[in-house]
C-alpha cells in the first residue's frame, strides 16, 4: 500500500472533500440554488439569459403518455441525446449518433429498437437515475458535433472541459476525455482520462487515468500533452457568465465544443469531484483563498477571466 | 451561509459533553449506578426469629424493627410467618412490626428479614431536638451514693460526653468501690447507667444493636446506652465507655421503650441469624432509585417492555457516531448512508454469523430476482414494491427452510428491516448495470465492514449497560458527532488516493 502523508498533502494545497463540503460548497452554495443545477433543463433556461449557449432542446418528456410522441419525432432525426434533467455523473444519458434501419445506433456503436428507447424514457420519468429517486423529466437534445481538433483525442464519446469556477473566477480545467474503460463516458471515476490545462492559455499540463499519471491516451495512442484548446478566453468567460446565471459560489462548468456552434455548455455542478487537483498536478486550496482574500473582486466576467489568466497560469 | 464564529459552537460541543459526563457522574456517586456491568455491592440479609408459645387465643406480636440505623440503608423488607396478618406500623417514635392472629396455640416461630445496605456517608444520627432528662427519684443510702459518684465523676470531666465515659469507667467491677458495689446488681446495670445520667441532667436511653458477622445464627442484640449532647444522640458501649458506632454494628433499637411485646403469648424470646449477602451493584441502585424519587430520571420505572425498546433504542446513536466516524475520518464508502447501522441492529438480535449468513443470502437471492424484474420494465415504484414482496418471501423460505433444517437462527431472518434491504438490493443492482461488479463489491463489502463495526461496539454489553443506565452519555455521542461534522481534515482513505500527487511534491 502507498501513502501520502497528510503534510504532504497540506503542502501541495490538495482540496480535500470533508473541506470540500464544509468550507466551500456548504458556504459558497446557496441550497436554494441546488435545483437549478440539478435540474438540465433549468440550467438551460437560466443561463440562455446570460448569453450562454447549450445544445439544441428538441423535445421534453414530462408524462409516461407523452413518450409516443417521442417516436413520431425521432423519425426524422440522425442524433440525439436523451438526458434526464436531474441526472447526476453522466447517469443515464445515451447518446444516439445514427440509424439503422428502424434501429438506432448508440455512441458505442451498438443498435438499439425504438422500443428500448422507449423504455429507458420509462426509467428516466421514473427516477431511477435522478438524485433522490424522486419522479424526473426527459430531455432530447440535439446531437453536440464535436470538432475534429478535439474529437480525435477521445475514443467515442464527445471530449468535454470541466473549469471549476469560484466566486465567478474560473480557477483550474481540465479535458476530461473518454476511453474504452469509460463506455464513451467523460466520467474519471469511470475511467475517462483527466488532462489538465493551464488556466491562462488553454494548454495541457499532466494527464491522469484512473489517478494515475499517463502520457498516452489508452485507446487512441496519442501524445497527451500538446493538447490546445482553442477560443479559451471565451470558453473561459462563458463559464463565468455561469456563476451571474445560478449565484452559486463554488461549481464544476462542463463544456463541449461542437464543430458548429461552438462552445456549449452540457452541464453545471454544484458539487464538483477533486480529482481535477491531479490531473492538474497541484492542489485547489491555494487559488481558492487567492479568491478569498481579493478585497475588491471585479464584477464582469471577463475582468474575473483576465484576473485568473494572470494570478493561476503557468508559465 | 455566512461565516460565522467557531468559539460559541465550541463551546458549546463542550457544554455537551461536561453535561453529559457530569451528570453520569452525578448518577454514579448519587445513586450508586456502577461504571462497569457486573459489579457487586455486599447486603447484609438478618432475619429476626420471634418464638413464642401460643395460649389458646388471640395473639398479637408486635416487633420493634430499625426506622432509619445510623451508616445502613434499609433495601427490603419481608416478613414470614404463615397464617398470620402482618403490617408495618409507623409512627413518628418507632417502627414495629406486627404479627396478628385469631388463635394461637403451641410453639410459634415469627421471621422478619431484611436487607441492608451499608452506607459510605457518616454514621452520625440525625439533629434531633434536646429531650428533657427524665426525673429520677433515689431512696436513702442510693441517693447518697449516686450523688458521691456522680460528683466523682464530674469532677474528672468537662463535658457531658466525658462525664458518660467517667461514669460508665467508675461503674465497672474492676474499679468499683463501696459506692458502687452498693448500686451495682447483675442484671439492673444499664437501668442504674440511664437512670443515673438523666439524674445529672443528661437526657440518657438504651439502644439495642447487632453485631455483624458473617453467617452467624442466633445472635441477640447487646444493649448500648446513648445520651443527647444538645445535637444529636450519641451512642456508648456500656462496658467498654468507648463512644460511636462502629462499622459493624446495626443499631436496631433506638428511641423506643421495648424491643418485642407479646400479648396472648408467653415465653416470647427474639433472635437474629444474618448473612453477608453481594448484589449486583446495578440492582441495587435500581431498587434505591425506585425508592428515593431519583428514579424519574433513569428509565428503571418504565414498564419492562418499554425497558427493552429503549435498550435498543438507546443503542443506535453508538451506530450512527460509528458511521460518522467511518465516513468522516476514514472514508469507507458504504451503499446508503445508515443501512449499516440498521443491518448492525438485526445483527445485535441475530448474533453476527447467522445474521451475516442471512443477510448475504437474502440480498444475493434478492438480487437474482431483481435482474428478472428489470426485465420486465417496471416502474420505479411498482419495482420497489414488488421487490419488498419478493424480499418478505425471501427470508420466509429461509425462515422455514432453517427451521426444518434444524436450524432455529433462520427464524432470525425476521428481524431484519425489509424495506431497507429492499432498496439496498435495488440500488446495489442499478450500481452493478451503471458501475459494474467491482463497485458492487466495494460498496457492498464496505456497508458490511461498517456494520461489523457497529454491531461489535453495539454488542459489548459495557456499552449497552452505558447507554441504558446513563442515558446522558448520549450528550457526549451527540457532542462528539458534531464535533466530527466540523472535521474538514484528509479522510484516511484520500492519503492513499492522493498518491499520485507525490510526483509533484
Amino acid at each position: 500500500m502507498d501513502w501520502i502523508s497528510p503534510r504532504k498533502l497540506k503542502k501541495l494545497g490538495m482540496l480535500n472533500m470533508n473541506r470540500r463540503n464544509v468550507g466551500y460548497i456548504g458556504r459558497y452554495n446557496e441550497r436554494s440554488s441546488f435545483p437549478l443545477v440539478d435540474n438540465k433543463l433549468k440550467t438551460k433556461l437560466a443561463v440562455s439569459e446570460y448569453g450562454v449557449k447549450t445544445p439544441k432542446l428538441l423535445q421534453v418528456v414530462r408524462q409516461q403518455h407523452e413518450i409516443s410522441h417521442f417516436r413520431e419525432m425521432s423519425e426524422d432525426l440522425d442524433g440525439f441525446a436523451i438526458k434526464p434533467a436531474k441526472g447526476s455523473g453522466g447517469k443515464g444519458i445515451t447518446v444516439i449518433t445514427g440509424r439503422d434501419e428502424d434501429n438506432f445506433v448508440k455512441a458505442s456503436g451498438a443498435r438499439i429498437s425504438v422500443a428500448m428507447l422507449e423504455r429507458h424514457l420509462t426509467n428516466i420519468l421514473a427516477g431511477l437515475y435522478s438524485l433522490a429517486g424522486t419522479p424526473d423529466v426527459a430531455i432530447v437534445e440535439s446531437l453536440v458535433q464535436s470538432s475534429p481538433a478535439l474529437a480525435k483525442y477521445s475514443f467515442q464519446g464527445v471530449p468535454d472541459i470541466r473549469i471549476i469556477i469560484f466566486q465567478g473566477y474560473p480557477v483550474m480545467a481540465m479535458l476530461r476525455l473518454a476511453t474504452k474503460a469509460s463506455d464513451g463516458k467523460a466520467n474519471l471515476h469511470q475511467g475517462a482520462v483527466g488532462v489538465g490545462l493551464n488556466i491562462s492559455t488553454g494548454q495541457s499540463l499532466n494527464a491522469v487515468q484512473f489517478n494515475r499519471p499517463i502520457t498516452l491516451h489508452p485507446d487512441t495512442g496519442l501524445a497527451l500533452q500538446n493538447i490546445n484548446i482553442e477560443a479559451w478566453e471565451d470558453m473561459l468567460e462563458m463559464a463565468s457568465r455561469c456563476y451571474e446565471a445560478t449565484g452559486l459560489g463554488y461549481m464544476g462548468v462542463d463544456l463541449v465544443v461542437d464543430a458548429h456552434e461552438g462552445p456549449l455548455l452540457l452541464e453545471l455542478n454544484a458539487r464538483p469531484g477533486l480529482a481535477i487537483q491531479m490531473a492538474n498536478g497541484e492542489g485547489l486550496l491555494p487559488r481558492l483563498t487567492n479568491i478569498e482574500a481579493l478585497k475588491r473582486p471585479h464584477f464582469s466576467p471577463r475582468e474575473r477571466v483576465q484576473y485568473a489568466m494572470e494570478a493561476f497560469g503557468k508559465h | 451561509m455566512t461565516v460565522r464564529s467557531r468559539a460559541p459552537f465550541y463551546v458549546f460541543v463542550f457544554l455537551l459533553i461536561a453535561a453529559g459526563i457530569s451528570i453520569a457522574t452525578w448518577r454514579h456517586i448519587e445513586l450508586g449506578v456502577p461504571w462497569m456491568t457486573g459489579e457487586q455491592r455486599p447486603v447484609w440479609m438478618i432475619e429476626a426469629r420471634v418464638d413464642f408459645e401460643g395460649q389458646d387465643e388471640a395473639a398479637q406480636v408486635s416487633l420493634h424493627i430499625p426506622q432509619q440505623p445510623p451508616g445502613f440503608n434499609i433495601l427490603t423488607e419481608q416478613a414470614a410467618s404463615p397464617g398470620y396478618g402482618f403490617t408495618i406500623m409507623e409512627t413518628s417514635a418507632s417502627r414495629r412490626a406486627e404479627w396478628t392472629k385469631r388463635e394461637v396455640s403451641g410453639p410459634q416461630t415469627l421471621y422478619f428479614k431484611a436487607q441492608f445496605v451499608p452506607e459510605d456517608a457518616s454514621p452520625d444520627s440525625a439533629r434531633t431536638r434536646k429531650p428533657r432528662p427524665i426525673p429520677t427519684f433515689w431512696e436513702e443510702p442510693q441517693a447518697t451514693a449516686v450523688n458521691e459518684l456522680l460528683r466523682e465523676a464530674t469532677e474528672r470531666s468537662s463535658s457531658p460526653e466525658s462525664l458518660t465515659r467517667e461514669l460508665i469507667r467508675l461503674l465497672q467491677p474492676d474499679s468499683r468501690t463501696q459506692n458502687t458495689t452498693l448500686l451495682v446488681s447483675d442484671d439492673n446495670y444499664l437501668q442504674l447507667l440511664e437512670r443515673m445520667l438523666n439524674h445529672a441532667g443528661i437526657p440518657a436511653r438504651t439502644a439495642d444493636a447487632l453485631r455483624l458477622e458473617d453467617a452467624r445464627r442466633r445472635q441477640q442484640l447487646l444493649p448500648f446506652v446513648q445520651i443527647h449532647n444538645g445535637d444529636r444522640w450519641l451512642t456508648f458501649d456500656p462496658r467498654t465507655a468507648e463512644q460511636g458506632v462502629p462499622e459493624n454494628l446495626l443499631l436496631w433499637r433506638q428511641g423506643s421503650e421495648s424491643l418485642l411485646d407479646v400479648v396472648g403469648g408467653g415465653n416470647s424470646q427474639v433472635s437474629f441469624s444474618m448473612l453477608r449477602q453481594t448484589v449486583p451493584a446495578l440492582q441495587l441502585a435500581t431498587l434505591e432509585a425506585n425508592q428515593n424519587g431519583l428514579g424519574v430520571l433513569g428509565f428503571y420505572q418504565l414498564p419492562i417492555e418499554e425497558q427493552s425498546m429503549f435498550r435498543m433504542l438507546l443503542l443506535l446513536p453508538l451506530g450512527a457516531l460509528i458511521v460518522a466516524f467511518m465516513r468522516i475520518i476514514i472514508g469507507v464508502r458504504t451503499s446508503g448512508t445508515f443501512m449499516p447501522v440498521l443491518i448492525a441492529v438485526a445483527f445485535v438480535q441475530t448474533t453476527l454469523v447467522p445474521g451475516l449468513v442471512a443477510f448475504l443470502s437474502v440480498v444475493a437471492i434478492g438480487l437474482v430476482l431483481r435482474g428478472y424484474l428489470s426485465s420486465l420494465n417496471l416502474l420505479l415504484v411498482s419495482r420497489i414494491s414488488a421487490l419488498i414482496i419478493l424480499v418478505i418471501f425471501i427470508t420466509a423460505g429461509l425462515s422455514i427452510v432453517g427451521y426444518q433444517m434444524g436450524f432455529n437462527t433462520g427464524m432470525t431472518v425476521t428481524f431484519f428491516p425489509m424495506v431497507i434491504i429492499a432498496w439496498t438490493i435495488e440500488r446495489m443492482s442499478i450500481l452493478w448495470e451503471e458501475e459494474g461488479a467491482r463497485e458492487v463489491l466495494v460498496q457492498g463489502s464496505g456497508s458490511l465492514f461498517v456494520a461489523i463495526c457497529a454491531y461489535l461496539v453495539m454488542s459489548t454489553s459495557l456499552a449497552g449497560h452505558l447507554t441504558f443506565n446513563f442515558p446522558e452519555l448520549h450528550l457526549v455521542v451527540l457532542g462528539l458527532i458534531l464535533l466530527m461534522g466540523q472535521y474538514t481534515g484528509y479522510k484516511l482513505s484520500e492519503l492513499r488516493r492522493f498518491t499520485p500527487m507525490k510526483v509533484y511534491d
